[in-house]
């Protein structure tokens, strides 16, 4: 009777995490730019943006893993997936830009005022 | 890539008529360069010869020709760091220069990165400073920061009311035929400056039915020909609208973008790209990035500048003057 009542305990503990996980993986796409402090928990990775190019140029992660690109230049850059995934606004000096990557793949993308300027975050 | 300097002047020299400048005083008129240069094209051949800071009459007296304009690129309003933390002082600098010219243009050619930011009062900010010129007509092109993140919706709301849906357009005056070009829309990743398939069209169909003999004047704000595609600075389209201009004997094409003079002749096609009015760019390849340069503050007017452009009819001739500001 016992094991019973902590064997559904357990079911129920994970079933609300798995839904609590998953909600907040589509808040995180949801809320684009501002979604990084919602996701304290979770792994984190910074690209650097300077002189005109993406550090590390290719960045790999695991899934559920928040990226914020920060603009060190004196111009402004943007963040753009080649395939459409994400979309930063025009980041000026110290403007930030984050993304939750949820699923594994490859992300190309690239600065949609400097074209030359790409990277790329592979997510395992 | 940094001899690309040298090659052009090779180039040029080695275009160079009976214009009675030799090798060795060509190369000091290329060391006047930030002073003031006259290109002067006669029959498709360039000519040049240095001038007085400040002055628009050439040796020849082509300065005064039927009529000039002047090229100002780059203001970057709203730009705000070193080496410049008044963009707007400079462009007022720039308009000042331009009422004293003592041959006053008809019209100003702005090509493109008017703003810093795409922002409204950016633009308002340009237009107010541009209004004390005493040239009236100001005719414009967007660079790509005119077009940030909304494609350039409000910069075509602004200026490219008489335009084509894409914001290009051509216009005539006194004989020479003026076409403005859009090259920073769209930019693909990994790619230059581009014009599109629909521009392109466009620019054949417009040129089609002129005479050989009009004198063409292109303008855009990427340079069209390949000064450094290692920072981007080309466009990967640009051999497709020049082929569209090939018959005419007389191609003058005025770029911006990378805040510095280059020149190049290639046939009957003249490739200018003028000063910015806000901050100097290193040259191809002496710095880690296309960034602007940081110079002390000295130095910074004499980094900046504008383009007077005259014509002369029945010659063909139009005569290319930078000049600095200060």
């Amino acid at each position: 009777m016992r094991s019973w009542w902590v064997g559904s305990l357990a079911a129920a503990v994970m079933i609300a995490m798995l839904f609590f996980a998953g909600s907040m993986r589509v808040r995180a796409e949801n809320d684009g730019v501002n979604n990084h402090n919602d996701q304290a928990a979770a792994t984190a990775a910074d690209v650097r943006i300077d002189n005109f190019s993406f550090a590390p140029q290719t960045l790999t992660v695991a899934a559920g893993t928040t990226i914020t690109w920060t603009n060190r230049d004196d111009i402004p850059h943007s963040v753009v997936s080649t395939d459409g995934v994400f979309k930063s606004k025009v980041r000026d000096t110290d403007e930030k830009f984050s993304y939750t990557f949820a699923k594994a793949g490859v992300y190309p993308y690239y600065c949609s005022i400097h074209p030359k300027m790409t990277g790329k975050v592979v997510v395992q | 890539m940094s001899d690309i300097r040298q090659d052009v002047i090779r180039q040029k020299v080695q275009d160079l008529n009976d214009d009675g400048v030799d090798r060795r005083g060509f190369l000091k008129c290329m060391a006047w360069a930030g002073a003031g240069l006259v290109w002067t094209m006669s029959g498709g051949v360039p000519v040049s010869r240095a001038i007085a800071t400040g002055g628009g009459h050439a040796r020849d007296g082509s300065g005064g020709g039927d009529f000039s304009f002047v090229q100002i690129s780059d203001s970057h309003m709203g730009f705000n760091k070193p080496a410049n933390p008044d963009v707007a002082a400079t462009l007022q600098v720039a308009v000042d220069k331009i009422n004293g010219l003592p041959n006053q243009p008809d019209f100003l050619l702005h090509t493109g990165d008017i703003s810093h930011l795409s922002r409204a009062e950016q633009f308002d900010t340009v237009d107010q400073i541009l209004k004390g010129a005493k040239a009236k007509d100001v005719f414009f092109v967007p660079g790509e920061h005119d077009v940030l993140d909304d494609n350039g919706k409000s910069y075509l709301e602004r200026y490219g009311k008489d335009a084509r849906r894409g914001g290009w357009y051509s216009f005539d005056h006194k004989g020479v035929h003026f076409i403005g070009l859009v090259n920073v829309v769209d930019l693909k990743a990994g790619g230059l400056g581009s014009l599109g398939g629909e521009q392109l069209k466009w620019m054949e169909k417009d040129v089609k039915h002129r005479k050989h003999s009009t004198p063409i004047v292109i303008f855009a704000h990427i340079p069209l020909w390949s000064v450094y595609p290692e920072w981007g600075w080309g466009t990967e389209d640009s051999a497709q609208a020049l082929a569209c201009v090939k018959k005419f004997g007389s191609v003058t094409v005025l770029n911006g973008h990378i805040h510095q003079i280059m020149q190049k002749v290639e046939g009957n096609v003249t490739f200018h790209t003028a000063m910015s009015t806000a901050f100097p760019q290193p040259q191809p390849g002496k710095s880690d990035s296309p960034g602007p340069m940081k110079v002390p503050a000295e130095q910074l007017r004499s980094l900046l500048g504008i383009t007077q452009v005259n014509t002369i009819r029945g010659k063909h001739a139009l005569a290319v003057v930078d000049s600095t500001l200060g």
